[in-house]
């Protein structure tokens, strides 16, 4: 199962990008657990400047930008194929 | 542990050459719409429409119906240009170039590196943190703060749009020197007690993804910032562009001399009062800041109320207010308001 974070504090941004993640875990049928990380103190452990932040796995795939859902869903299926 | 590589190998041209020939394509077109914008709204102004020439409405209409499509463009085409150079220039790269600098030097880099950097208010903390976790000090953390939403392409690239390069570049130049200055002074202060302490507290991680782009990658990555941006932006610009129309229209010469012309001394700090708690795009702001300066507003309180809208946002203080304690984020207002104020003197002086 593929553990997801969504770092950012509300702004547009990154509901946008909470909703592009839910989207692609659905329609790829990826088990994954998404959690949405607003505190700062527990995002800075993944060492972000630039919020909205996608962590997947405990590692921070992408910063300050919504990636596209084919960039999601590279990263997510990636993983699976890893673990 | 943290570093990640884009994995696309080195690509042959020929594979990239259909991305290239798109862009080539969409140049062309964007060339050529700008080109008759100015025939074309004269043209369904006063032949379409059959609006009188010199008339109030014709004059608004034809005034919104050219620079309505003229901003819209080049926002587009400026955004894409500015976010590829800045796919050059990383939050984390900024942050590496500034690690060590003193203040003074430090505080210039800072300012301008915080024009080019990517930036949103909601990224306010993390960078903030981010900066200050690093070793860079205060007043620098500050000037990039000050100088990153204040010297917003949007907002540069309508006064270019609006007023000319030479108004944008001035823009640009006094921006800098606000948020140099600024940051100094309020690193003159040693307020390093009035961060949050758990800033202090924080253990960080490893540094975050490097990427290598290729240029097919940074065209897509323009891209996609043009449609966020323009997305966001261009209803702002329409109600901006006409209301600026029709004040510029509808107005007549020198109504608000009086107001706010040079001779009422407190038009600049009214200004800037009013402009810190009101939040607003720089779209929505300037065209409606324009028109007001063709009708008596002088141009320094003008700026400065501007500058008041556009650099310092309520939204980011509460943002703000999560690392920095009341004192500094008064102290912060403060002096990026008297700097304002003194710049807003200034050019009603000099202009």
């Amino acid at each position: 199962m593929v553990k997801v974070k969504v770092l950012g504090s509300g702004c547009a941004n990154c509901q946008r990008l909470e909703a592009s993640v839910r989207r692609v875990v659905t329609s790829q049928g990826i088990e994954a657990q998404i959690e949405k990380v607003t505190d700062y103190a527990a995002m800075m452990k993944y060492a972000i400047l630039t919020t909205p932040g996608l962590v997947i796995n405990e590692k921070l795939v992408a910063a300050g930008r919504v990636p596209s859902d084919k960039e999601i869903e590279g990263w997510l299926l990636g993983t699976t194929q890893l673990a | 542990m943290a570093v990640q590589v884009t994995t696309t190998s080195r690509r042959s041209l020929r594979a990239d050459l259909p991305v290239y020939g798109k862009l080539a394509g969409i140049a062309l077109l964007w060339w050529a719409a700008y080109s008759v914008l100015l025939p074309v709204s004269q043209w369904l102004t006063y032949s379409v429409l059959g609006l009188a020439r010199g008339s109030q409405l014709g004059e608004s209409v034809a005034f919104f119906l050219y620079d309505v499509p003229k901003i819209l463009l080049l926002l587009a085409g400026m955004i894409f240009l500015i976010s590829i150079v800045r796919t050059f220039f990383s939050p984390e790269r900024t942050r590496a170039l500034l690690g060590g600098k003193r203040q003074g030097i430090g505080n210039v880099l800072a300012a301008m590196l915080g024009i080019v950097t990517p930036f949103c208010s909601c990224s306010a903390v993390p960078l903030f943190i981010g900066f200050v976790e690093s070793g860079i000090p205060l007043g620098v953390t500050f000037s990039f703060l000050i100088a990153a939403p204040l010297i917003n392409e949007v907002a540069v690239i309508m006064l270019y749009g609006l007023f000319g390069w030479r108004v944008a570049a001035l823009y640009i130049g006094t921006g800098l020197v606000i948020a140099i200055v600024a940051g100094m002074v309020i690193g003159r202060f040693h307020l390093e007690r009035y961060v949050e302490d758990f800033v202090w507290q924080l253990q960080m991680g490893a540094n975050g993804p490097q990427e290598r782009l290729t240029w097919p990658e940074r065209i897509s990555r323009g891209s996609d910032s043009v449609k966020e941006i323009v997305g966001k932006v261009w209803p702002y610009v329409i109600i901006g562009i006409a209301v600026g129309a029709a004040i510029h229209g509808f107005v007549p010469e020198s109504a608000l001399a009086n107001i706010m012309g040079k001779q009422a001394w407190w038009s600049v700090p009214a200004a800037v009062l009013l402009g810190i708690p009101l939040y607003s795009n720089a779209a929505g702001v300037i065209p409606i800041v324009g028109a007001l300066i063709e009708k008596g507003a002088s141009v320094g309180t003008a700026l400065a109320f501007m500058m008041a809208v556009v650099g310092l946002s309520l939204p980011e203080m509460i943002i703000l207010r999560r690392v920095l304690k009341p004192q500094l984020i008064g102290v912060f207002i403060g002096v990026v308001a008297l700097a304002i104020i003194f710049t807003g003197y200034l050019f009603n002086l000099v202009l």
